[in-house]
């Protein structure tokens, strides 16, 4: 039987307002498959997002849903988990509202290890402004912006995610849609801020751009770029150059930030 | 009382003048029930430069919260007294610190001097209460409240461990201003 | 009994308002002069359960806020000029998405980092124009440490009645100098809580006003009620919409629900002294109007009829008194530490019915009783 998708969708919020070929609604229904498995209630749920084409997806899903302002969805979510930390809070957004706009409250919520996931949608791309350059185009690729080439160095997103202090930091692509929902659902799982990277495509303003033909053309890339991190252990350097790790890239368990404000307020008022 | 007495602490940053100003406050304005406002010279400096802090005193309420004409002004420093012991009224009270701020600006009002700082160091053992002394002797000197409200402030505001301390500076200080006025 | 007592910073008055208020989250990042604000806040509010935060920024401090807010808390942030013109775009946020919340705002000069130690009244016009678009403004500007925490009480219970941002603006000076409090006791003090909705929540629309001056309930997340919150032009369900007479009605209703007659004479706080007979009226906000009061006495002692009218709620702007003293007196004169920005809305409803004349200091001082006085006379 089809798994039933329509359970966690909104009743008339559809159609959503992604091109044909954009991986975003892939990756919505991994996170649907993934909220499912996790058994999370909806009223107990909070989807936060900031602006972007990846930030729509909260509107279509029947949770409590937040969809903020360009580059905020962490700080914002960060009250709401702070307020009621009860509730299971997910962000979503894509890679310019989060890493650029969005990056310093990013990294911060990284750093607290509050427990949220933030599943990043990196189409390498600002899709919804017509196809601008952001932190994470590759170099030399072609934007709106950068019709020469792109002169700028990319972010890492799961490294910087690591480096600042996420503990449960995954990696994959729309291409492996079943590693999707298993990701995300270990990081909604995991105590601590969870980052899942879900590398997809903008055929739209990107593919266009930059010489792909087709979303197959595209989807193939994402295949045959991707590498597990097991077999990545195995390859060298050269032959890891231009590749993307994907699976659990890191896990730590550290004190989550809102337990130990609980335990400054059990201090405060036993003494 | 006048309708407004003003009082003025200056100092080093760091030399507890701020806190001097706070208790004459609360000794008027929680103890004896009178109208005060107390605020403070606020500069990027935590120690050092010079400092300041108003306290203004009334039977009514203090509308303009910072002063007009000083009744009585305290410099515990040269650099202090040159930057803040003016706008003294006519007849007005200015109490210098005889090693640190050996030289009054000149005006009509009356100066005297007494080695707080020394006095504190000698006699206490703790130059950390100069404030204290500094407090009793303008409390002394100015009448504005009480010696007991003055006394009873000074206790509340410090740790217990320090009350003895802190109460034989204060009667140092009061005392001693009373000997110059005598 | 007697009343509790104690000699406070108006920093401090205010933090302990807005626990008196129900106040359980802040959500701050330091600045001079307000952080006395943040740092009673974060000593108080475990005290009660409620939740601290030092957030990595101005802008994200006030995301938390709303976030928090969303979920029912009655949350709290304070700043300083630089840092409310940070968060302009997520008080606009606040205005559309109909979310309540307090910004303190201490006053200091500048624009930019100009004198972060020194007073200043120049973010007025600011609290009311700050952020971009259509909008009504709540703003209040108490002018004494008992005031400010009266006044933070006040600014809490519009929040949640009105369902949006509120401001308190202060001064460096009455936020650092030190007065006697009284403290109020428990239910002394009107709170108010926002009106939760009572429908199925399967009905639930967040912004189902029933007519063009209403405020709908507003659920909390985590509650039995599941709703949408953005930032677009939304329809009554709270979805995104582009449909003209929605957006229209929407935009109309947001203003209207705090400028409506029964809002203003609900929101609007004024305090007259002297003013019945008076030739010239002092119009004075926050601590200007210590100095303001001040003069008038002087003035009066001298023959001179003056008298002070001192807006406690800025915004909205008291605009039918003012304008009925603009009538009765030959001259209005406004003193602010600003070059003049007030008095641009004086000058709006009195028009050319009496003169008008700024008192404009902008040199870290506080405006004196004897520059008013001046300028009085010379007006007269």
């Amino acid at each position: 039987m089809a798994y039933d998708y329509e359970k966690s969708i909104r009743p008339g919020k559809l159609p959503h307002i992604w091109c044909p070929g954009c991986g975003h609604g892939i990756v919505m229904k991994g996170l649907i498959r993934a909220m499912d498995t996790c058994g999370l209630e909806k009223n107990n749920t909070a989807l936060v997002s900031g602006i972007g084409c990846a930030s729509r997806l909260p509107g279509y899903m029947d949770f409590c849903t937040l969809h903020t302002a360009h580059g905020r969805a962490a700080a914002f979510a960060t009250g709401v988990k702070m307020s009621k930390p009860e509730m299971t809070v997910i962000c979503c957004g894509g890679d310019g509202d989060g890493t650029a706009i969005g990056g310093n409250h990013f990294i911060h919520a990284c750093r607290r290890n509050i427990d949220m996931t933030y599943v990043l949608l990196n189409n390498h791309i600002y899709g919804m402004t017509g196809g601008q350059f952001s932190p994470c185009t590759p170099t030399d690729a072609k934007a709106s912006t950068t019709p020469y080439g792109n002169p700028d160095p990319t972010f890492d997103i799961s490294k910087l995610a690591i480096g600042a202090g996420a503990t449960f930091v995954a990696r994959t692509t729309a291409f492996h849609a079943t590693q999707i929902d298993k990701l995300i659902a270990e990081g909604i799982k995991h105590k601590g801020m969870s980052v899942i990277e879900v590398v997809d495509d903008c055929p739209t303003t990107y593919g266009r751009r930059n010489k792909f033909r087709s979303v197959v053309d595209m989807m193939k890339v994402l295949k045959e770029t991707a590498v597990p991190v097991a077999a990545a252990a195995k390859m060298s350097a050269e032959q890891l150059e231009g590749k993307i790790l994907t699976g659990v890239l890191y896990k730590e368990d550290k004190p989550e930030y809102c337990e130990q404000y609980k335990k400054i307020i059990d201090r405060v008022q036993g003494a | 009382m006048s309708e407004r007495y003003e009082l003025r602490f200056s100092g080093a940053g760091g030399q507890g003048l701020i806190t001097a100003g706070i208790i004459l406050a609360e000794a008027a304005s929680i103890i004896e029930g009178k109208n005060a406002v107390q605020s403070q010279s606020y500069g990027p400096e935590a120690r050092g430069g010079a400092s300041k802090s108003e306290v203004i005193i009334g039977d009514k309420p203090i509308d303009y919260p910072k002063a007009t004409i000083v009744d009585a002004c305290l410099a515990m420093t040269q650099e202090a007294a040159d930057k803040y012991a003016n706008g003294i009224k006519s007849g007005g009270i200015l109490l210098l610190d005889s090693d640190f701020a050996p030289k009054a600006p000149e005006g009509d009002f009356k100066v005297y001097y007494l080695p707080i700082m020394r006095l504190a160091k000698t006699e206490i053992g703790r130059e950390i209460v100069a404030n204290v002394i500094a407090l009793g002797a303008m409390i002394a000197m100015t009448g504005v409240v009480s010696r007991e409200s003055g006394e009873k402030a000074v206790l509340a505001k410090v740790p217990e461990a320090f009350v003895d301390l802190n109460k034989k500076a204060y009667a140092l200080g009061y005392e001693k201003a009373q000997e110059l006025l005598a | 009994m007697a009343k509790k007592v104690a000699l406070l910073q108006g920093n401090t008055a205010c933090a302990l308002g807005a626990v008196y208020a129900g106040c359980t989250f802040f959500g701050g990042y330091p600045i001079t002069p307000s952080t006395e604000v943040a740092e009673v806040m974060s000593e108080e509010l475990p005290k009660v359960g409620g939740k601290f935060i030092q957030m990595e920024d101005e802008i994200a401090a006030m995301a938390s806020v709303i976030g928090a807010s969303l979920t029912g808390a009655k949350a709290l942030t304070a700043t300083s000029g630089p840092g409310v013109s940070l968060k302009q775009e997520l008080i606009g946020y606040a205005c559309i998405a109909e979310t309540p919340c307090v910004i303190i705002n201490v006053m200091r000069g500048g624009p930019s980092t100009g004198m972060p130690t020194g007073p200043g009244q120049s973010d007025v016009m600011q609290a009311r124009w700050g952020t971009h678009g259509d909008h009504a403004a709540i703003a209040v500007c108490p002018e004494s440490c008992q005031e400010i925490f009266t006044e933070t009480v006040r600014a809490f219970n519009l929040a949640e009645k009105y369902r949006m941002p509120v401001q308190v603006l202060f001064d460096e000076i009455v936020g650092h100098m030190r007065e006697r409090i009284e403290f109020p006791e428990p239910g002394e003090l009107e709170v108010i809580d926002r009106a939760a909705p009572t429908c199925a929540p399967e009905d639930y629309k967040p912004y189902d006003a029933k007519s063009d001056t209403d405020v709908p309930p507003l659920a909390a997340f985590g509650s039995e009620y599941r709703f949408h919150v953005t930032g677009l032009n939304k329809a009554a369900d709270g979805f995104p919409t582009t449909k003209a007479e929605l957006v229209d009605f929407e935009e109309r209703r947001q203003i209207a629900k705090v400028e409506c007659e029964a809002a203003r004479a609900d929101i609007e706080s004024n305090e007259e002294y002297k003013c019945d007979d008076a030739d010239v009226i002092i119009l004075a906000y926050g601590s200007s109007a210590r100095s303001a009061r001040y003069a008038v006495n002087e003035l009066r002692e001298e023959g001179i009829k003056a008298g002070l009218f001192r807006p406690i709620t800025l915004w909205p702007f008291p605009e039918k008194r003012v304008a009925e003293l603009g009538k009765q007196a030959k001259a209005i004169v406004v003193p602010e530490m600003n070059l003049g920005q007030m008095i641009f809305e004086v000058e709006r409803i009195v028009k050319s019915d009496c003169k008008l004349a700024g008192v404009n200091r902008v040199d870290g001082d506080p405006l004196t009783p004897g520059q008013i006085i001046d300028q009085v006379k010379e007006v007269l």
